[in-house]
């Protein structure tokens, strides 16, 4: 029993580690980057825990611009459910994180660490899930239809889609989440006293 | 001579003549040197802006330094159906003065606004001669945003001049005319007709014009100016011929006296004179035209009354520097000591001294006095002559490193010579007939040096000829070095009048991409395809019409009737920079609008006969450009087509 509580180091080791999980709402969490020749200057989106937003001022404008040839679905930022829940879960996580260290049992630092894993593998799902209808779920009627083609940005890594590249990787944000969770499970598996 | 002798003689001549007729092409390039210096590579950015008047044409054009590329044609005083100017409603009243509409003018001195005698890259200003007119363009949008009549004014070639801070940009007049106008002989010249001298304050916050006050002075031809910088800062220069006040016959009656004048003019006193109230109210109607660029629309104001200063109620206002002969230029160099005048017929380049013209005022050491103005001893006031400075020379800038570089009209060529020493150190030919010349930033406190380009008259044998009207024409001539060296023509679009220069990477940082379609006020402005509508009033229709790529909202619309006035309300929806879309009706009685992201503009259209009206995207926008097009229905008069669109 004693060995599963913590020590004042490791209670403030675990509150930093929560804390840094403010950094997830000051930075995009994830990035897709598109390049092609018309676009010298660079042109992607920026997914943030509560928004979406282009890499420059009117990228989000310019890329459904660009998506309706193809027939992609226009992304519209304030209708993905997603953007609304997922502030409240990094709180909550802050919060578990604070309440780990108030109880200062290492039990529960497992369960958040557990969650953290939990909800990214999550995330990650359910980016792929959009990334798949808006891929995949093209108007029939598009102007520009090559047979076979889908238009799914990969989830990790790069891709060609016609004659745009198409780079998505994680951004800012999740190095906050890695840090977070690398710090955590320091606390949790460092045995020097 | 042996026969041998006399082949070694003949031969060594013709060796000689090939040598020489090799080398003797002084001034031609045609070396990989100058090419090499004026080749700016693929994808990289030339130097220098430079900002050339269109003379005639009415506009500014836009060319690289030192590639000579034309980058852009701005339009000014001109109609210009490329993109609607002077067509649409929205541009329209920058057109208009107390005349009515004029779709032209003959632009010649643009002039950038500076900060501390350094060109700062906010504004050009420029000249409308013909009727007195001064225009500001944006720099940012390279857009004409303002354009003030001068009124009192006839022949607005000495504008728009600019002090040190942009406190002012003035005008004056070269035609003396009545003031205020009335019908009386020509030949009562010396009694009724009148110069002004305006000052035109610039806000320093959004550059807007107003005309501060205006100076009467003599009936004499008043055609350039330069601000004082430095310590002339609060005095401006202007160049005055035709002291004799003659108004028949110039070319000999202006040419008699052997000195004309400068006025040198001090409009700090100006200012005090204005607060003590010495300013009359003159009644004179003119026209204020200012573009917004949130409403996208012009709006033209009419003033009615205008602050006039007296000489003859302001001693210390104006002093005259007796200058020989008929000059025409008038430049201060950059330390703001040296007032350079160009004489058109004369054989030297008086060069005025501002400290010798300071004490030779305190001493007042005056030798006459014309309509209360005094006039100045030359001898006192005269810093040096430049011997041997070409046939008629006209202009100069400065290389800030103690050089300066006259332009000579009549042997067309530019002439270096040195301040303080007055001796020529280097000349060369130009083809032909320069006019004015310019070095970036070569008439403010810091030039940036490096080229000086010659703006010339004639271009006979430079380039192909077309025809009886030739191109007009620059060229591009290298001072980095001790002797100049020609390194580019490149023709130009009107009269290349004076042009101003400024390293690009001012302009480039400042550039405006797009018009926020948030901030889009445009009367019958869109802010969303969803709001796309046709509304018919009596006999107006409006239609709110959208552009994106690559369609139009709505593309289809019947129930139009012969009669009605159309009223195309185009904004285009794009956010994305180089992305305009291009409108035209077939028929249509005005220009193609080119409308740019964000922005909205209005064609006008009144079909005469029934039938079915193609109208497409003029400007190539991407992919599906060819299919962006609708149809408008147009029915007789009495038809029972209701209005209905898609």
């Amino acid at each position: 029993m004693r060995e599963n509580m913590m020590n004042k180091k490791e209670r403030l080791q675990t509150i930093i580690a929560a804390l840094i999980l403010i950094g997830v709402f000051l930075f995009p969490i994830w990035k897709i980057d598109l390049q092609a020749p018309q676009y010298p200057e660079g042109i992607g989106l920026r997914i943030w825990v509560n928004q979406i937003t282009g890499f420059n001022e009117f990228d989000l404008n310019n890329i459904n611009k660009l998506n309706h040839y193809i027939g992609m679905k226009e992304i519209v930022p304030s209708s993905i459910p997603e953007l609304k829940i997922m502030p409240y879960i990094v709180l909550f996580l802050i919060a578990f994180g604070i309440l780990v260290s108030i109880l200062k049992n290492k039990r529960f630092l497992t369960i958040w660490l557990s969650l953290i894993i939990i909800l990214m593998i999550a995330g990650l799902y359910d980016f792929y899930i959009w990334g798949y209808d808006y891929g995949h779920n093209l108007n029939p009627n598009a102007p520009i239809k090559v047979p076979g083609m889908s238009y799914q940005p990969p989830l990790l890594g790069s891709k060609q889609l016609l004659n745009m590249k198409s780079i998505s990787l994680p951004d800012i944000g999740s190095y906050f989440i890695g840090i977070s969770f690398l710090l955590g499970s320091y606390v949790l598996f460092n045995k020097k006293k | 001579m042996s026969t041998k002798q006399k082949a070694r003689f003949i031969i060594s001549i013709f060796f000689i003549a090939l040598i020489y007729s090799c080398s003797g092409n002084n001034g031609k390039p045609g070396t990989s040197d100058a090419a090499e210096k004026v080749y700016v590579a693929p994808g990289e950015y030339d130097e220098f802006y430079a900002f050339m008047s269109g003379g005639f044409s009415g506009q500014i054009t836009v060319y690289g330094l030192p590639s000579g590329r034309l980058f852009k044609i701005i339009p000014i005083f001109a109609q210009h159906p490329e993109n609607g100017y002077g067509y649409t409603p929205e541009t329209k009243p920058m057109l208009q003065t107390s005349y009515g509409e004029i779709p032209w003018d003959d632009a010649h001195h643009p002039e950038l606004s500076q900060t501390d005698g350094t060109p700062d890259g906010r504004w050009i200003f420029i000249n409308a001669n013909n009727t007195p007119r001064v225009a500001r363009v944006n720099l940012s949008t390279f857009e004409t945003e303002e354009i003030i009549e001068i009124p009192n004014s006839a022949g607005n070639h000495g504008s728009p001049f600019i002090t040190m801070n942009t406190e002012y940009v003035v005008a004056s007049t070269r035609f003396s005319v009545p003031i205020p106008q009335k019908d009386v002989p020509i030949s009562s010249y010396k009694e009724n007709f009148k110069g002004t001298i305006s000052f035109i304050k610039v806000n320093p916050e959004n550059g807007r014009m107003n005309i501060e006050f205006q100076i009467l002075v003599p009936g004499f031809n008043y055609d350039l100016a330069h601000a004082g910088k430095g310590p002339s800062h609060g005095w401006a220069f202007f160049t005055s011929y035709n002291s004799e006040q003659a108004n028949t016959l110039l070319e000999i009656n202006a040419s008699q006296n052997d000195k004309d004048f400068i006025a040198a003019i001090n409009w700090k006193k100006a200012e005090e004179y204005i607060k003590e109230g010495k300013g009359k109210k003159y009644n004179s109607e003119y026209y204020h035209n200012i573009y917004n660029d949130e409403t996208h629309t012009a709006t033209s104001n009419v003033e009615k009354e205008i602050l006039v200063l007296d000489p003859k109620d302001c001693p210390g206002l104006i002093y005259y520097l007796p200058t020989p002969k008929s000059p025409h230029g008038v430049d201060v160099d950059p330390s703001g000591e040296y007032i350079v005048a160009g004489g058109k017929l004369a054989t030297v380049i008086p060069v005025h001294s501002f400290s010798k013209m300071i004490k030779a005022i305190e001493n007042k050491e005056f030798i006459s006095e014309i309509f209360g103005i005094p006039v100045l001893k030359y001898e006192s006031v005269i810093a040096g002559e430049v011997e041997d400075p070409g046939l008629g020379p006209l202009h100069t800038e400065f290389d800030g490193n103690g050089y300066a570089y006259t332009s000579a009209f009549i042997s067309s060529e530019i002439v270096k010579w040195k301040l303080g020493t007055w001796e020529v150190v280097d000349r060369i030919p130009t083809y032909y007939s320069i006019g004015h010349l310019m070095i970036p930033g070569g008439d403010s406190k810091t030039p940036f040096g490096k080229y000086v380009v010659a703006l010339n008259k004639i271009t006979k044998d430079r380039y192909l000829p077309t025809g009886p009207e030739l191109c007009q024409s620059a060229q591009l001539i290298d001072i980095s070095g001790d002797k100049m060296k020609l390194l580019l023509d490149f023709p130009t679009i009107g009269e290349p009048h004076y042009a101003q220069g400024i390293p690009a990477e001012i302009l480039m940082k400042g550039q405006k991409k797009i018009y926020e379609l948030g901030k889009n006020n445009h009367k019958y402005g869109l802010r969303s395809e969803k709001d796309a509508k046709v509304e018919k009033n009596g006999n107006d229709v409006h239609i709110y019409m959208s552009t994106t790529r690559t369609h139009f909202k709505p593309d289809n619309i019947e129930g139009i009737k012969i009669g009605d006035k159309v009223y195309f309300h185009i904004t285009n929806l794009e956010q994305d920079w180089d992305i305009p879309h291009g409108f035209a009706v077939k028929g249509m009685n005005t220009a193609e609008l080119l409308i740019m992201p964000g922005q909205t503009r209005t064609a006008i259209w009144e079909p005469k006969s029934e039938g079915v009206y193609p109208f497409y995207c003029t400007d190539f926008c991407s992919a599906l450009h060819q299919e962006m097009q609708g149809y408008v229905r147009v029915s007789a008069k009495n038809s029972s087509n209701e209005l209905k669109y898609n």
